[in-house]
């Protein structure tokens, strides 16, 4: 207890005196390695799932033991929160010694960093770890939400949106997007999605735009003005007919995926759906679910995609920041994230490219009683371009956000 | 006297000074912050034109007038309905024993974290919530929960319950205070031995004295309903959100160019809290117009003991529910697992505390060293201006006490975001001294209330007998003021402390997230909707303060029976 | 409402007050018919200003009290002020600060009238007592001898069926005071009410022309003092 109020206090003192060095990003990982020594770096990540905070707990104590670095985690309710406090920096001037050192981040506001400008790098490439990624088969680990990351944000960890079903009370669940009203219709009240703007409930109108749009290949691009609205036409149609068969008839929704579950967990509905493949199993080894529910996939595939780590323009430690960066994706820190005990989030590496004692690791991994095989994932389909999903948010908020 | 004391009296003098700059500071710089992106001037996004276009975006946004509309409604339903409770309550049962009894307990409810509140409170109304699980499935036949839309409410129903739970309390409590300026009873007595009822005694009699003290409370009240964040959050229904909510998602959009928007629909919330307050003092003119002649019109009032059982029934209702909501909270933190329609957990499990105990150690002990700076500074401030007028014989005017009040008046989602981006500019942003500033702004105006009335109405004869026999005046105040003071200290500590630990906008925009308190914690662990994580969290967070209460009433206690003790 | 028509009777039955196992006097018992003007005499701190309250039904913390009140015929011990019909004029200043005069007597006139009327009376009773004019003043501007009689015409125009004053006369000027003291007694009496004055001076006792009654103390007990 002793050292956090001396560590506090420390703090104060810091703040008072004004700790801001400038730290240019370092040309070879050596480099950084050295330098990373003794820092602190402060990584802005969600922090509303404790199974997660303890993960990044875990990992703080082992870049501390390793590289001499340590780890501050600054939970967030929210990514754009960090966004915001850049941003807010740039807007007072402060272009370094800034407040966040790593940002966990993806989609938009990765897409928005990288256009105001408040990245630092490239600096993937100068990542070790980074040549056992999985880039071949894994595209999303290059390309974000069709953006090209362009070595701004190193890849951490892999979503794919999942379903999850109590099967003690649903034992045959829609299984394409087209079956949701028809089962919905049989089954008022028992499904719904988080409203957009949330992440997830975005993903299930994605979801639902690939597959009712007659060529998802236009969703690769960003439409011109209006055509959004005349392609989604189809989207709208199928919105009108699940609506009234929603949860509370389709004029109250979730706030979250993490909502969504716990509805489901309450009884209130009896499917729901995540964008982590593990979430069902962990969820259950951690109390959060009944140990009936059970994960499936739409046939045709899923909306896939990466999540990543990126360091803003200003950030005090950036050396610190890209040793934390590299070890994340280490063999050992990717399985033990991957580990449904544990977290559940799967690997971002190639198995083929890692030594044989690291691959032992995740090949000793339970695969977790709700989790599907990377086979029975099926096919991972592309984000579409981040100008589609803001286009759907404001359509959608047009008819029933108001 | 010596010349040390002169200068420390000079000192004295620039107290007021002092602490009024440090509350006006930050409010105005942030409002500066605010209204520049507001008219299109933020250079970081490359916004340099100044113009309206801002407002433009903003009113053309299909959810603004819900939003609006909401935000009106709730806020002054919300105030409007604890109003009336609070002066119910104390109009009906003003003369009942148990007016004494219940208002032992409005303190501790009122220390109770708003967000740990809301959050209870959601989860006693939700249709899987513990009322209907209590009453499931003997009373109601419900095996599974019902599609009833009990929480998050369209008509946000559910951030009313949670505003008069959280506002009546405090509205008690300020009634209490102004109550002691009056001395009441003797008016009361008069108008009874004239054959007015108890309550239409009150009304008529003590009522329109009472109003008058009663007014920034009141507006403090009506700002808050107007702006809050976490509550609404957690009760309000989110399509349309209230504004307050709307603001913020706007600010946290990933979309920067939103950010002028966000900084324009702060400004209008700004407005609407000044057009509320305006408003709200005009009715105050109407109805004491329209009222005058009501007060001599003679009608004495009915019995009416319906109705005083009925206003009391829901006085306890409200604080039984407060404390139900806490408790919720506290047995989820140790639930295994816990079903509908199950009445109390299967299984009881110290895992979430297990797992979360060790890592909020450090935010537990954050939450404690600023809760106590930020009090101990308010104190020390407050000591100081209080003595600064008793010696020079002044008292702080109503315009001086609005100054102090603004913290609670302007909304914080108006001006934190503004104030952030000064406190980056001035180099102080994400660290302690920020945030504690930023608490210090809260905690002021609270203990500073609080304090007031006791240190002016101390007994001066033993000041005088002190001084008869030699004492300077600091030897005064150390040895004689603050002594007798002990009891009214120690509960402003408490009231500041409180206030300290519940803060949460001002934590985030401060600290930048570095620093992270029990109320971070327990916002965040809400967006995780694991209840056991919010449980632990939210309960420790409630905990703090309840423990700075039970200091604040047992230490003078004791304290007295050791003197008691001691006397010959 | 005419003036006279309201009397009854007023009935202590072995009244006496305690503080603790402390008895303040010997216990009073006394019958007050309409019109008569009794009065109460003892030193300060016998309990004369707690006797009163309570006969008028205020509560009065610190004491405790046994006997019986009969108004009327009409056990009124246990009933709330409001029910009981007692006026009280107390001895230290209980006017409406928030009214003015003319409304604080508006206050005391039972329901019913037109505004208009309420006024009338107000203002005619005002004149009674040499107030006229007062209507519209502020009581914080009133001198002792005013309020006095204004405390004197709210209690009366309610109507009580008694009415108790303590210690009416002790704010006023010596030269003002007999005069002032007529003219409130004579207003009293055409009430025809039974009245009760608590007071000190034997003069306001002799005026007052009804039965004296010394508040004693039991043998032994206030020797102390």
């Amino acid at each position: 207890m002793r050292p956090s109020i001396a560590r506090l206090f420390a703090l104060a003192v810091l703040a008072i005196a004004g700790d801001a060095h400038a730290d240019s990003l370092p040309a070879r990982f050596e480099d950084a390695a050295a330098a990373a020594r003794g820092q602190t770096v402060y990584f802005n990540a969600w922090g509303g799932n404790e199974r997660i905070n303890a993960y990044i707990a875990w990992a703080g104590e082992r870049v501390r033991a390793l590289h001499g670095v340590r780890l501050r985690h600054v939970k967030l309710a929210d990514t754009a929160e960090a966004v915001a406090r850049v941003l807010a920096e740039k807007t007072a001037g402060r272009d370094d010694g800034g407040s966040v050192d790593l940002i966990w981040i993806n989609g938009e506001n990765f897409a928005a960093m990288k256009q105001a400008g408040l990245l630092a790098g490239p600096f993937v490439h100068l990542l070790p770890g980074f040549g056992m990624v999985d880039v071949e088969t894994k595209p999303t680990t290059t390309v974000d939400f069709t953006i090209p990351v362009e070595g701004l944000e190193a890849p951490w960890g892999m979503a794919q949106l999942v379903f999850l079903h109590d099967r003690a009370r649903v034992p045959k669940p829609p299984r394409r997007i087209a079956d949701f009203p028809a089962w919905a219709a049989a089954h008022p009240g028992r499904f719904t999605y988080p409203a957009p703007p949330d992440f997830t409930g975005t993903t299930f109108l994605k979801q639902a735009l690939h597959a009712t749009i007659g060529d998802p290949s236009v969703l690769q691009r960003a439409p011109a003005p209006g055509e959004a609205a005349t392609l989604s036409r189809p989207l709208w149609d199928f919105l009108e007919a699940l609506h009234p068969y929603l949860w509370r008839a389709g004029r109250s929704f979730p706030l979250s995926d993490q909502h969504l579950r716990q509805l489901l967990d309450d009884g209130e509905i009896d499917i729901a759906f995540s964008f982590n493949p593990g979430e069902a199993s962990s969820a259950i080894a951690a109390g959060l679910l009944p140990e009936t529910v059970r994960t499936y996939v739409l046939d045709g595939g899923t909306i896939a995609n990466t999540h990543f780590l990126a360091i803003p323009f200003n950030a005090s430690a950036k050396a610190g920041a890209m040793v934390v960066a590299d070890f994340l994706l280490s063999p050992e820190a990717q399985a033990r994230k991957q580990d449904p005990r544990i977290w559940g989030d799967p690997t971002v590496l190639a198995m083929d490219k890692l030594p044989a004692a690291a691959r032992a690791l995740f090949d000793a991994l339970p695969l977790g009683v709700a989790t599907l095989t990377p086979a029975e994932l099926g096919p991972a389909l592309p984000e579409p371009h981040p100008a589609w999903m803001s286009e759907i948010e404001s359509l959608w908020r047009q008819r029933y956000g108001t | 006297m010596s010349g040390g004391g002169a200068d420390r009296q000079g000192w004295l003098r620039l107290a007021p000074g002092v602490t009024l700059a440090m509350s006006l500071t930050p409010i105005g710089a942030g409002l500066i912050g605010t209204i520049l992106p507001a008219f299109g001037w933020m250079p970081a996004i490359g916004a340099v034109d100044p113009g309206l276009g801002a407002w433009v975006a903003l009113l053309a946004q299909l959810e603004l007038p819900g939003a609006v509309m909401l935000t009106v409604w709730t806020g002054l339903a919300g105030t409007g309905l604890s109003l009336a409770l609070a002066l119910g309550f104390v109009a009906t049962s003003h003369h009942r024993p148990l007016f004494r009894r219940l208002t032992g307990w409005l303190a501790p409810v009122l220390s109770l974290p708003h967000a740990a509140l809301a959050i209870g409170l959601a989860f006693m109304i939700a249709p899987s919530g513990w009322i209907a699980r209590l009453l499931s499935p003997w009373a109601t036949g419900w095996g599974v929960p019902p599609d009833l839309w009990t929480d998050r409410d369209p008509l946000g129903l559910g951030l009313i319950l949670g505003l008069v739970l959280k506002e009546t309390p405090y509205l008690l409590l300020a009634i209490l205070a102004a109550l002691s300026h009056l001395d009441p009873a003797r008016d009361l007595a008069a108008a009874r031995t004239l054959g007015y009822t108890p309550a239409k005694a009150w009304l008529k009699v003590v009522g329109p004295r009472l109003y008058p003290l009663l007014r920034l409370p009141l507006y403090a009240v009506l700002a808050y309903a107007l702006s809050v964040v976490d509550m609404a959050l957690i009760l309000a229904p989110a399509t349309p959100p209230p504004l307050s909510v709307l603001i913020l998602r706007w600010f946290h959009d990933p979309d920067l160019a939103l950010r002028l928007q966000a900084a324009a629909a702060s400004c209008l919330q700004l407005g609407l809290v000044g057009a509320a307050i305006l408003g709200w003092a005009a009715m105050e003119t109407i109805v004491t117009r329209l009222a005058r002649p009501w007060l001599t019109d003679g009608k004495r009032g009915r019995a009416g003991a319906a109705a005083r059982r009925f206003l009391a029934a829901l006085q306890v209702a409200t604080l039984g529910l407060s404390a139900a909501s806490i408790a919720a909270l506290a047995l989820w933190s140790v639930a295994g697992r816990w079903r509908f329609p199950d009445d109390l957990p299967a299984v009881l499990s110290m895992n979430a505390w297990a797992a979360q105990g060790r890592r909020l150690a450090e935010p537990a002990i954050a939450t404690l060293a600023l809760g106590l700076l930020a009090t101990a500074i308010a104190l020390a401030l407050t000591i100081a201006c209080l003595e600064n007028e008793q010696r020079r014989g002044i008292r702080l005017g109503s315009r001086g006490l609005i100054l102090l009040y603004l913290p609670l008046l302007a909304p914080q989602i108006a001006f934190l975001p503004g104030a952030q981006i000064v406190m980056i500019a001035a180099g102080i942003d994400g660290g302690a001294l920020a945030v504690l500033w930023c608490h210090l702004l809260y905690v002021l105006p609270y203990v500073f209330l609080s304090l007031g009335d006791a240190y002016r109405r101390l007994d001066m004869r033993h000041v005088d007998a002190a001084s008869s026999l030699g004492a300077g005046p600091w030897t005064i105040l150390w040895r004689v003021k603050l002594p007798l003071l002990l009891g009214p200290l120690l509960a402003a500590g408490a009231v500041g402390f409180a206030v300290s630990v519940a803060l949460y906008v001002p934590t985030v925009f401060a600290g930048g997230g570095r620093i992270s308190t029990l109320a971070i914690e327990a916002v965040n662990a809400m967006a995780g909707a694991d209840r056991r994580a919010i449980g632990v969290a939210a309960s420790l967070q409630a905990f703090l303060p309840l423990v700075a209460y039970a200091l604040a009433i047992l230490v003078p206690a004791a304290i007295g029976r050791r003197r008691v003790g001691r006397a010959p | 409402m005419s003036p006279g028509a309201t009397g009854g009777r007023l009935d202590l039955d072995k009244v006496t007050l305690w503080i603790g196992p402390r008895q303040l006097f010997e216990p009073l018992t006394l019958s007050l018919a309409a019109g008569t003007i009794a009065s109460i005499m003892g030193p300060s701190g016998s309990g004369k200003s707690a006797l009163l309250a309570w006969i008028a039904g205020v509560p009065i913390p610190a004491f405790r009290a046994t006997g019986r009140v009969v108004l009327d015929g009409r056990d009124v011990t246990d009933l709330a002020p409001e029910n009981r019909r007692i006026g009280l004029v107390a001895q230290d200043d209980r006017l409406f600060r928030h009214l003015r005069v003319g409304e604080n007597l508006e206050m005391a006139l039972p329901a019913g009238e037109p505004v208009a009327k309420r006024h009338q009376l107000a203002e005619k009773s005002l004149t009674q007592l040499g107030l006229a004019g007062f209507q519209h003043r502020d009581v914080a501007g009133l001198s002792g001898g005013e309020r006095a009689r204004v405390s004197l015409l709210r209690a009366m125009l309610a109507e009580p069926l008694a009415v108790l004053l303590d210690e009416p006369f002790s704010k006023l000027d010596l030269p003002l005071r007999s005069q002032i003291r007529q003219g409130f007694l004579d207003y009293i009496r055409n009430r025809c009410v039974p009245a009760l004055i608590a007071t000190h001076d034997s003069a306001d006792a002799q005026t007052a022309g009804g039965p004296v009654h010394i508040l004693a103390g039991p043998p032994g007990i206030l020797d102390g003092f």
